[in-house]
């Protein structure tokens, strides 16, 4: 692999905790995200990684520690204006639109894109329509870039699950983001709809530019594609860096193994 | 014609009209149970509040059109108002709770409705004569009000506007898909907010004109909140998700309902005209739960 090129940290966590009642679900967390690299986050079931990722698309709101993102510290937020700033996620348990088609389901994506008038876009008129057919081609790009063209039509509640996690990452990648966040983007997939989830990602990093946020349990997986990983285990983060340090730190290697503490 | 078909197709046609009518209270529910998954228990009390603030207004001497202008922007800012302290504090509640909230509100907008403005009888008069239509009558021999054919026709119109206006386009795949899963639709950004004001806002505006065209027939008072439980069978019957099942529906429930009345009704002694449409529905909930056109629901075992 040639020698990959970082930005500046597009997302920081600086002491970020955030608690449900007694429960403490992150604890002082702090990591810097940089613009185009691949992160992985990684932990035992329960160590907070999906709570993070929440966190950073707007679901919940930490109840101490800063989040920066691009530049500026962020206030409360809610996850349509996180979407509104450019970051789109996926969920661990696919949160497509059942009901409606792969197509449908990806333009939804570009809804932050439309721009024409309510009324217009009621209607359907003039510039809505225009519009309209204008996202439709963007949509179109990502459905051929994601191989799915022969479920364009197809209703998602019907599609094998594989193919429902690739529809919602063509619906996150519709909204153009900056940053992307994939919760367990491979779970439950054969050897072969991992293999096609890596390229994907790859080939987004790699040609868009898009900085990704995943959680993924394959550790082979997490290996080969992250730049960086960070390691969270209760709440807290054990390790970050490179996957060799990682793999090579016995904090981890404890977490993963179960030492008591 | 056959003074026998006459009456049949009188009948027939009286029948669609009220339709159209259930139609338009019945897409209230569709709209807002699209998108938000509640069943809107208060629908019945926006319609009485529509037509008291309306009526009220118009009674302090209010130019007619304007008086349609401010009703319907009382409706808007209390769809707002309902979005902001009712349904946001309850995102991401079980359904129940928000329906739970609805029938809160229901009880509170018609004690408010009544306080604010009073509890009698108010004439109303749109302006639309009660009578028959009398070029029809002469040529065909088949009754018709005029009243009735001119509600239908703005019901309908009111019907088709809102039924394009979110089934096409950006407005209606969002609507669709905050209907389809609140996080999800907030995490590609719809504003799920302004989604829901929206909604509660079409549904006031289709309170007020339920409410003024029921308004000129009944007067307007108390029992006109009760014109809503009319679409509950429309509902079954169309689906509760499907703006085609409301309008199909309604035509359905208003034609059957009058023509049991009037030939089902004496064999079995009459007065049936207020439950059929139940029964109808009751059918309807045994042999095809999802409705004409209600989504199934396909469960992965």
């Amino acid at each position: 692999m040639s020698e990959r090129q970082f930005g500046d940290a597009v997302l920081s966590f600086d002491n970020v905790s955030i608690s449900f009642g007694a429960v403490a679900a992150l604890t002082g967390i702090s990591f810097d995200i940089y613009e185009h690299e691949i992160v992985a986050i990684i932990g035992p079931n329960g160590a907070g990684k999906t709570t993070a990722l929440n966190v950073i698309n707007g679901v919940y709101q930490p109840t101490d520690g800063t989040i920066t993102y691009k530049g500026e510290a962020r206030t409360r937020m809610r996850p349509y204006q996180a979407a509104a700033q450019g970051i789109a996620r996926t969920f661990q348990n696919v949160a497509l639109f059942k009901g409606m088609n792969t197509l449908d389901n990806i333009m939804t994506g570009r809804n932050l894109k439309m721009k024409s008038n309510l009324f217009l876009q009621g209607l359907y008129w003039g510039p809505a329509q225009r519009e309209e057919i204008e996202h439709r081609k963007a949509v179109e790009k990502i459905i051929d870039f994601l191989e799915i063209e022969s479920v364009r039509k197809t209703v998602v509640g019907r599609l094998p699950f594989g193919l429902q996690k690739r529809v919602e990452l063509g619906r996150a990648l519709a909204a153009e983001p900056e940053i992307l966040l994939l919760d367990e983007p491979m779970a439950g997939m054969n050897l072969e709809e991992k293999e096609d989830m890596c390229r994907f990602v790859l080939d987004v990093n790699d040609e868009l530019g898009t900085t990704i946020v995943l959680i993924e349990h394959d550790m082979s997986v997490v290996m080969d594609i992250s730049d960086r990983v960070i390691v969270l285990d209760y709440g807290r983060k054990i390790s970050e860096g490179t996957p060799e340090v990682v793999r090579a730190d016995q904090n981890v290697i404890d977490a993963y193994l179960g030492v008591t503490h | 014609m056959h003074p026998e078909l006459a009456f049949a197709i009188e009948v027939l046609i009286a029948g669609l009209l009220s339709g159209v009518m259930y139609s338009l209270v019945a897409l209230g529910f569709v709209l807002i149970f699209k998108a938000s998954g509640i069943f809107n228990f208060a629908q019945g009390a926006m319609v009485l509040f529509a037509a008291l603030t309306f009526v009220r207004i118009l009674e302090m001497g209010v130019n007619f059109w304007l008086a349609i202008a401010v009703a319907l922007a009382v409706m808007i800012v209390l769809a707002v108002v309902i979005e902001r302290v009712m349904l946001r504090p309850l995102i991401a509640q079980p359904v129940i709770i928000l329906f739970m909230a609805t029938i809160g509100l229901n009880y509170f907008l018609e004690g408010f409705a009544q306080a604010v403005w009073d509890a009698d009888v108010h004439g109303l008069d749109l302006g639309i004569p009660d009578v028959p239509w009398m070029s029809l009558l002469d040529s065909t021999n088949i009754l018709i009000s005029l009243f009735d054919v001119w509600s239908a026709v703005i019901c309908g119109v009111l019907v088709l506007v809102l039924a394009f206006f979110f089934q096409k386009g950006r407005i209606g795949r969002a609507l669709r898909a905050v209907a389809d899963d609140n996080q999800a639709a907030m995490s590609v950004g719809i504003p799920l907010q302004q989604i829901w004001a929206i909604v509660w806002a079409a549904a006031g505006l289709v309170a007020l004109v339920a409410g003024a065209l029921w308004g000129q027939r009944l007067g307007v008072q108390f029992s006109i909140s009760l014109v809503a439980l009319k679409a509950l069978p429309v509902l079954i019957l169309g689906g509760f998700n499907s703006i085609a099942g409301a309008i199909l529906g309604g035509l359905i429930i208003g034609a059957t309902e009058k023509l049991a009345e009037v030939y089902l009704g004496p064999i079995i002694g009459g007065g049936i005209e207020s439950w059929s449409a139940y029964f109808i529905a009751m059918l309807f909930l045994i042999f095809r739960p999802q409705g004409l056109f209600g989504e199934k629901i396909i469960e992965r075992v």
